[in-house]
């Protein structure tokens, strides 16, 4: 099968001052379609330079990144732009969502800038669409201040799917919420991947990782440990035991 | 096309966001245009009643004032030194072709009296051609004859204000009105012509033969002005240097002597007003680019501070998948809008305080659809050349840094 990601050699040197910063030195990596993979490392590992480039929010300095068979390692801005709006889905560690604008209009922010035509009419109902299929259908008209972490979450998740990307990239996309919650969103997730979407997430939380199938760990820009889950997590399961605990706490006298 | 709308509905919403700050910086545009608007419908009103004016004098009309604008470096006014006769006047109407009418003129300010009312006013002395040199007609009663000139009788027609205030409710033609104490018999009166572009009262005047004004009033023998009407406009100018030759000869006056008489078209003098009127208009370019450049910068500065203050929202965004120009264009369309808004309100106001002076001062406003059309779109451009700046600014982030920004 051909793969969605394939990196070969991939470099990259920031030039801040005098000090040339070596943060990504040679990454080769190919992830195929209807994978989902941490990415792991302490912080200053590239983890996050790399999630840069994955998503195309950065070119690197060297070597060659395919993404989904387009060579995306020199194109200009405007396109990795369009890259960025029809082949990835982003979900951030702090939402990101756009303050005082409602989760639909959240949800149709891509849409907004996809230059494919879309009627009015369409772009609205692939937006109730990507909500409800994260749960949040009756949420739409809320503004982000009156949803919970874990709502911000869903309608950023509804938003990255919306232009049904090749590609999903979430850069700690629990690190703002609490054990349970997370457990939920790892749950939206692995539905998505069951599915058949391609997720690649970056992560520093070992419990969490283990919800996906594949772990990529690295150090000093390069990758050290590449590695499938053996005893993957099941967010339902997981779910059912800590409700299961927290009633039990209830019930003790 | 909808994406434009979009856009518009993007920018609406950024800007109610902070109403007082949109107000505000709307304010620069709104005083600028406004201001604009309201001098334009004065200015253009008072050109409308200068050209009135002007067509008011009569037609072909030349002018021939007693005294130089500058005789040895020193400026004597129109009629200051009494260097015109009557012979003069007859030579002009004798001696130079093309001049159909002429009326010589005497003007003093004095006391009248009728009845038992009196008042003050300008008694002008001028020939029986006066009336239709002026085309100034006689409404009720008749002007004064040819006969009434030589004989320096008393007969005065009256201006209506002269009218209204000595024989109100009455039928002044028969009466006698009092000028210096010597009678006039009352033989017409001129139709009503209002207010001069000063602000005088030009109904404000009692008209008799000059004859009658210089031997029996005032004791002069020479005049203020001599009014000349040439046949045609074309003959204007020759008429103009014939009768400066013709007196420059019966006056002696060398070559190289500054004239004692000043002789003006009716041309020259509405060119001159033309002239004060355009440069009234310069003026006011000047002061209307001044205030939409003040305008233009606090649209800058604002849309710089936006710009600052929402770069996460622009990291967002481009994450997402917009392009530099799609940036761009949202935050050119905020300035624009933000322009267009404080320009039409600036027009609006503009145009209700052209109103308001209108009432209240009785001037005449006119605020030509030009203009507003002109500020609508100067507006528009202010926004897009002061807006550009900080948009591209803000279309050239760094995806990167602009997420991580707090």
């Amino acid at each position: 099968m051909k793969a969605v990601i394939k990196l070969e050699e991939i470099h990259k040197i920031y030039h801040t001052g005098e000090v040339d910063v070596h943060a990504v030195r040679g990454v080769s990596l190919e992830i195929k379609p209807g994978e989902f993979v941490a990415i792991m490392g302490a912080s200053g590992s590239g983890k996050s330079t790399l999630m840069n480039v994955l998503g195309c929010l950065d070119r690197p300095t060297r070597g060659k990144y395919l993404l989904d068979g387009i060579s995306v390692s020199d194109l200009h801005r405007d396109e990795l732009a369009d890259i960025r709006n029809q082949k990835i889905g982003f979900v951030f560690q702090g939402f990101n969502l756009l303050s005082r604008t409602s989760a639909l209009e959240n949800v149709e922010l891509p849409m907004f800038y996809h230059h494919g035509a879309l009627r009015a009419g369409e772009q609205r109902e692939r937006a109730e669409r990507a909500l409800a299929s994260v749960g949040l259908a009756e949420r739409a008209d809320h503004h982000p201040n009156q949803l919970s972490g874990g709502q911000q979450q869903r309608v950023a998740i509804a938003r990255a799917l919306v232009n049904n990307p090749a590609l999903l990239l979430a850069d700690e996309p629990t690190g703002n919420l609490d054990s349970q919650t997370s457990i939920e969103i790892m749950g939206v997730f692995q539905k998505l991947n069951d599915q058949g979407m391609t997720v690649i997430m970056v992560t520093h939380e070992l419990d969490i990782a283990r919800y996906t199938r594949r772990n990529v760990i690295m150090r000093d820009g390069q990758v050290v440990t590449d590695i499938t889950v053996a005893d993957r997590l099941i967010a339902e399961t997981e779910l059912a035991r800590l409700r299961e605990a927290q009633q039990a706490v209830k019930l003790a006298p | 096309m909808r994406r434009i709308l979009a856009t518009m509905k993007i920018a609406l919403r950024a800007l109610r966001r902070n109403k007082l700050r949109t107000l505000l910086t709307m304010l620069g545009m709104i005083i600028g245009v406004g201001a604009v608007i309201a001098m334009v419908g004065i200015g253009n009103g008072a050109k409308t009643q200068i050209e009135n004016q002007i067509a008011s004098m009569g037609q072909n009309v030349v002018l021939v004032f007693s005294g130089s604008f500058n005789r040895g470096g020193v400026h004597s006014g129109w009629g200051g030194a009494g260097t015109l006769s009557i012979d003069d006047a007859d030579a002009i109407q004798r001696e130079v072709p093309g001049v159909t009418v002429v009326s010589p003129e005497v003007r003093n300010g004095t006391q009248i009296a009728a009845g038992n009312q009196n008042w003050s006013t300008q008694i002008l002395g001028e020939s029986a051609d006066y009336f239709t040199l002026r085309q100034w007609p006689v409404v009720t009663g008749a002007g004064f004859s040819e006969q009434d000139v030589r004989s320096a009788n008393k007969v005065a027609v009256l201006g209506q204000t002269i009218v209204d205030q000595l024989f109100p409710g009455e039928d002044p033609i028969g009466q006698i009105v009092r000028i210096k104490s010597a009678p006039f018999k009352v033989v017409g009166v001129l139709r009503a012509k209002g207010m001069s572009m000063m602000g005088s009262d030009q109904d404000d005047v009692i008209v008799i033969p000059y004859t009658a004004a210089m031997k029996r009033l005032f004791g002069m023998t020479t005049l203020r002005t001599i009014n000349v009407q040439a046949a045609s406009p074309k003959l204007l100018t020759s008429v103009q240097e014939q009768i400066t030759g013709l007196l420059r000869q019966r006056h002696r006056i060398g070559v190289g002597r500054d004239d004692d008489f000043t002789v003006r078209t009716q041309q020259e003098i509405a060119e001159t007003a033309t002239q004060q009127s355009e440069t009234m208009t310069y003026l006011l370019a000047a002061i209307a680019a001044v205030s939409l450049i003040v305008g233009g910068i606090g649209i800058m500065n604002i849309m710089l501070v936006s710009v600052t203050e929402r770069t996460r929202e622009i990291g967002i965004r481009m994450a997402v998948g917009a392009r530099g120009n799609d940036i761009l264009l949202q935050f050119l369309t905020e300035a624009v809008t933000l322009s267009i808004i404080g320009g039409l309100i600036g027009i609006g106001i503009g145009v209700a305080a052209s109103k308001g002076i209108e009432a209240w001062k009785n001037w005449p406003v006119a605020t030509p659809m030009l203009w507003i059309l002109a500020s609508f779109i100067v507006s528009a451009a202010v926004g897009i050349f002061f807006g550009f700046y900080p948009a591209r600014k803000a279309s050239r982030l760094d995806p990167i840094d602009a997420l991580r920004y707090e």
